[in-house]
């Protein structure tokens, strides 16, 4: 398979790395470059928990060609905590138990962090909206809205 | 000793809402599983699966995939003769199918690869010859005269037969006021964890010796059947869980894929990763089977009831798993949730051409539990009465044993009751409701643990172990296996609350069988209960130790130290001994500390002597209570679950928070059951192995749960508590549809209460009055 070298930014550094015309994001992530906080869940687009940032927006790594991020900032749920400090989400979800089993919740931290810079004060018929492609089979959603309105809260 | 010491100290950590201590590693992505694990360079693992649901096999020809370059192993029925299952007395699965193929999807080879296209093509170079035979979805069909049995030893296809009679059955019929009969049908439900399942498998050729990383709940279980399957000694075996996306059951018996994961590492002399997709996953199964449930019911008057009789029969799947369990289940937990003076249980476990069914969340009681609830309700209308006082006047008061030998010493059904029903304002609303909205109720209970381990060595049931070293630290050391319910987190608080020490004191390493002491696995809601116990009698002896020590230092009696953790001092005197000095002076000499505590269950736990009176018994029973209010949708058949009242016993809630979270999962899990949720298969083949066709709740539609806890403490339980990750799940479900009654007066007799259910049902309702009204004035000309 042909591979071509592709420059974007993972988590704030520069990375050039060979991929296959193929080759998912979710694959160079989590093959290539060892960030394996960001899940496979199922057999594409099903369940949410490969979500990552690219250029601002949630989008799951699953059903990205990594060759379509030429230049693109990707941002995955390892570049969230900073200073060794987690991040306001990241906080909530673990003091409020927003995590059970844990898988889909790199995911689920990423799509709720697209949300809150986008609307830093969401409602809760918004978070539903907005977290409506990440599955839960854990805690059935309660404390997962709770994180998030807890982290909203916190960070207004 | 000193009336001072006795007196019981003040709680540090059981009670407080405490968050996971592997929870950071979950939110910042750090939390490795195990198809996070392969080290570079491992060879990736694929297996091939029967193309069709029963076949004889004449031949797999591997040459071509052999011959291909970068194929380094591949393995098939002729590579492993020994069959495995998790019941012992039920062992009749192959990791890879010899002879037969059994259901669609089944394991047939597996081939080990230098990467995944090269593993792929190799599947699709292996050449199957099969034998097609008469294939079988339904329990009916498979119980049909002449219908060819899957297993030579079973005819009838008929896995087990269960019938028992406890009292007086056709007495309390007779006695009752009011006897009803009624026929349920549940359709095949899917754990649908999240993480699909994986094992790594690295075999080190030069000893001989195998290592396995999977996604178990039981790595005890695994252990034992690789060793088994492998012909290994067990101490050539290393099993290790890492962090695992959950489980529900699915993981709670060896699954095919960790078996052939170690034999593609040892036919390749390496390590594999063998990743199964969410489709295999799926079709690895072991869910709650479809089931057909006739129950009748005698109630007084007053709605105390005089008999049940059940006739459960259950599509148990192309192999024995769990089934004979189930089937059990099923009729034992009839009991222990209300007084029951007589039944009689007729269940009947049938295989059939479908992938295996297991153990679920709930396992065995909640499709029965879904009948009983319903009957109560339309009986107690019936008799005019409120379905919470048909639940009243069937409590349980414990201590008490049911007629089927099953121990209940403590029962807070009534606490629930009246708090769900309170807080749900059910007298205010119930009936009041405009048309097209309604509230439900109905109750549940599960087991803390089956009071007898399905293998039976002798070993006490729960065993803990306490490391304690130079940096005062202490290492609890369990097998207990964290699948995301929080079972590191409690045994964590059970040990500190007992040493008063500070849990960042402690370090919880868990499931390395080389290192960590053997657990039979998170199953039956046992670890709360279980190895709670074990873990507050090793923090006891460890207590003990340091006690010793303190008044070795201090040179006093031990009785004359008060212990309070990070210091302790002489009773009456205001002489201490911080914690740190306190460790210097145990380690001395001794050196490095390890304590033990072990637990098992009291024998009045262990139920009767009928056969198969072992399942269903426990230490300590939960219960719970539910509301639910919903909305139908007339026109669509769309029902919405507007909000949920869930009050749930579970003894003592040594982590309040992470008992809010189990009972929440457990409700949203029966709601799943409930709406939506179905497996399917065409001609055997599984057309719904994704989460989008197997249709689960998202957040979207996922109600608001108000959730109480109640503590009615048992005797036997850790600090009096229960388990928390089952008992409120089946209760759901019945509430559901009790609340659609409520709304559209409606009873279903089949779920999920999907759309196309619901509609059908209003549909044939409305065409049945269409008919009557037709039909009346003609009945009238005939006068």
């Amino acid at each position: 398979m042909a591979k071509r070298v592709l420059s974007l930014v993972i988590n704030g550094r520069l990375r050039e790395e060979a991929v296959g015309d193929s080759t998912l994001l979710l694959d160079l992530l989590r093959e290539q470059l060892g960030l394996t906080g960001t899940k496979r869940g199922c057999d594409g687009g099903e369940c949410g928990a490969c979500t990552v940032i690219v250029d601002g927006k949630p989008q799951l790594a699953c059903l990205t060609l990594a060759a379509r991020c030429e230049g693109a900032h990707v941002e995955t749920v390892e570049a969230l905590a900073s200073g060794g400090r987690m991040s306001a989400l990241q906080a909530a979800f673990h003091e409020k138990l927003g995590t059970q089993c844990g898988f889909c919740t790199p995911g689920m931290i990423m799509a709720a962090e697209a949300l809150l810079r986008e609307n830093p004060a969401p409602d809760e018929a918004t978070i539903r909206e907005a977290l409506g492609g990440n599955l839960c089979r854990c805690t059935g959603y309660v404390k997962i809205i709770e994180a998030v309105q807890a982290a909203a809260g916190g960070a207004r | 000793m000193n009336p001072e010491a006795k007196r019981p100290p003040p709680a540090k950590s059981v009670g407080v809402r405490q968050p996971l201590v592997d929870g950071v590693e979950k939110v910042t992505g750090a939390a490795r599983y195990t198809a996070d694990l392969a080290p570079r360079g491992a060879l990736v693992g694929a297996i091939l699966r029967s193309p069709v649901a029963h076949a004889r096999i004449r031949g797999v020809d591997t040459s071509r995939a052999r011959a291909m370059p970068g194929v380094r192993a591949v393995v098939t029925g002729e590579d492993c003769a020994i069959a495995y299952g998790v019941i012992p007395i039920a062992q009749n699965e192959y990791p890879l199918a010899r002879d037969r193929v059994r259901y669609c999807g089944e394991p047939v080879a597996a081939v080990a690869a230098d990467d995944a296209a090269t593993a792929q093509a190799a599947l699709a170079a292996i050449e199957l010859d099969l034998e097609p035979l008469p294939a079988y979805f339904d329990a009916k069909s498979a119980r049909a005269e002449g219908a060819v049995p899957l297993h030579e030893s079973k005819p009838g296809n008929l896995e087990r037969a269960v019938e028992q009679t406890f009292g007086d059955v056709d007495g309390g019929f007779a006695k009752a006021d009011l006897v009803r009969e009624h026929a349920f049908h549940y359709a095949e439900v899917n754990h649908a964890m999240m993480e699909p399942n994986a094992a790594v498998a690295h075999w080190d050729a030069e000893r001989g010796r195998l290592t396995l990383h999977s996604v178990t709940q039981v790595p005890y279980y695994v252990h034992l059947a690789l060793a088994r399957c492998l012909q290994l000694d067990e101490s050539a075996i290393r099993v290790v869980k890492p962090f695992v996306g959950g489980g529900f059951g699915h993981r709670t018996e060896t699954l095919n894929f960790e078996i052939v994961a170690g034999l593609l590492a040892r036919a390749a002399g390496g390590t594999v990763r063998l990743e199964l997709s969410r489709e295999e996953t799926f079709l690895t199964h072991r869910g709650r089977p479809e089931t057909d449930v006739r129950l009748k019911i005698g109630l007084t008057k007053a709605g105390a009831i005089t008999a049940v009789e059940a006739e459960v029969v259950q599509r148990g799947g192309a192999y024995a798993g769990y089934g004979l369990v189930t089937i059990l289940y099923a009729g034992a937990l009839l009991h222990a949730i209300y007084r029951v003076p007589a039944s009689r249980y007729h269940g009947f476990r049938v295989y059939s051409n479908t992938p295996p069914n297991g153990a679920m969340r709930g396992h065995g009681s909640v499709d029965v539990r879904h009948a009983f609830e319903t009957m109560l309700d339309t009986m107690a209308g019936e008799l005019g009465l409120d379905p919470f006082a048909v639940r009243r006047a069937n409590l349980i008061d414990a201590p008490h044993r049911t007629i089927n030998d099953l121990q209940v010493n403590s029962c807070g059904l009534g606490e629930c009751l009246d708090i769900v029903e309170r807080r749900s304002g059910w007298s205010d609303r119930r009936g009041k409701l405009p048309r097209g909205r309604g509230l439900g109720m109905a109750c549940s209970h599960y087991v803390s643990g089956s009071a007898k381990p399905v293998h039976w060595t002798g070993e006490p049931h729960a065993v803990i172990n306490l490391k304690l070293d130079f940096d005062g630290g202490i290492t609890v050391l369990t097998g207990a296996s964290d699948i995301g319910q929080g079972s590191s987190t409690l045994i964590s608080q059970a040990v500190a609350e007992v040493l008063h020490l500070p849990m960042s004191r402690l370090t919880v390493f868990a499931n390395d069988s080389v290192v960590t002491p053997k657990d039979n696995g998170s199953y039956s809601s046992r670890v709360s209960f279980m190895v709670g116990n074990a873990a507050i009698r090793a923090a006891d002896e460890m207590k003990r130790v340091l006690v010793a020590a303190a008044a070795r230092r201090l040179e006093v009696s031990p009785d004359d130290i008060e212990w309070d953790g990070e210091r302790c001092r002489v009773v009456g005197t205001d002489r201490e001994l911080g914690y740190r000095d306190v460790v210097t002076e145990a380690l001395r000499d001794a050196g490095t500390i390890t304590v033990k505590g072990t637990w098992s269950t009291p024998p009045e736990t262990q139920g009767g002597s009928f056969r198969g009176a072992a399942v269903g018994t426990s230490a300590g029973f939960s219960y719970a209570a539910e509301v639910v209010e919903v909305e139908v949708d007339e026109d669509t058949g769309m029902v919405r679950v507007l909000q949920v009242w869930v009050a749930h016993d579970c003894g003592r809630a040594i982590n309040p928070l992470a008992v809010e979270g189990q009972v929440q999962g457990s409700v949203w899990m029966g709601m799943g059951q409930a709406l939506c949720e179905e497996t399917q298969y065409l001609d055997g083949l599984h057309v719904r192995a994704n989460l989008l066709d197997y249709r689960m709740p998202t957040i979207v539609e996922s109600p608001p749960i108000d959730t109480s806890i109640v503590e009615a403490p048992d005797p036997n339980g850790p600090f009096g508590a229960k388990e928390a990750g089952e008992g409120s799940l089946s209760a759901f479900l019945p509430a559901l549809t009790n609340a659609i009654a409520d709304a559209i007066g409606l009873r279903l007799d089949e779920l999920p209460a999907s759309p196309d259910r619901v509609l059908e049902a209003i549909v044939a309702r409305r065409r049945a009055e269409r008919v009557r009204r037709a039909a009346k004035p003609a009945v009238q000309e005939a006068d």
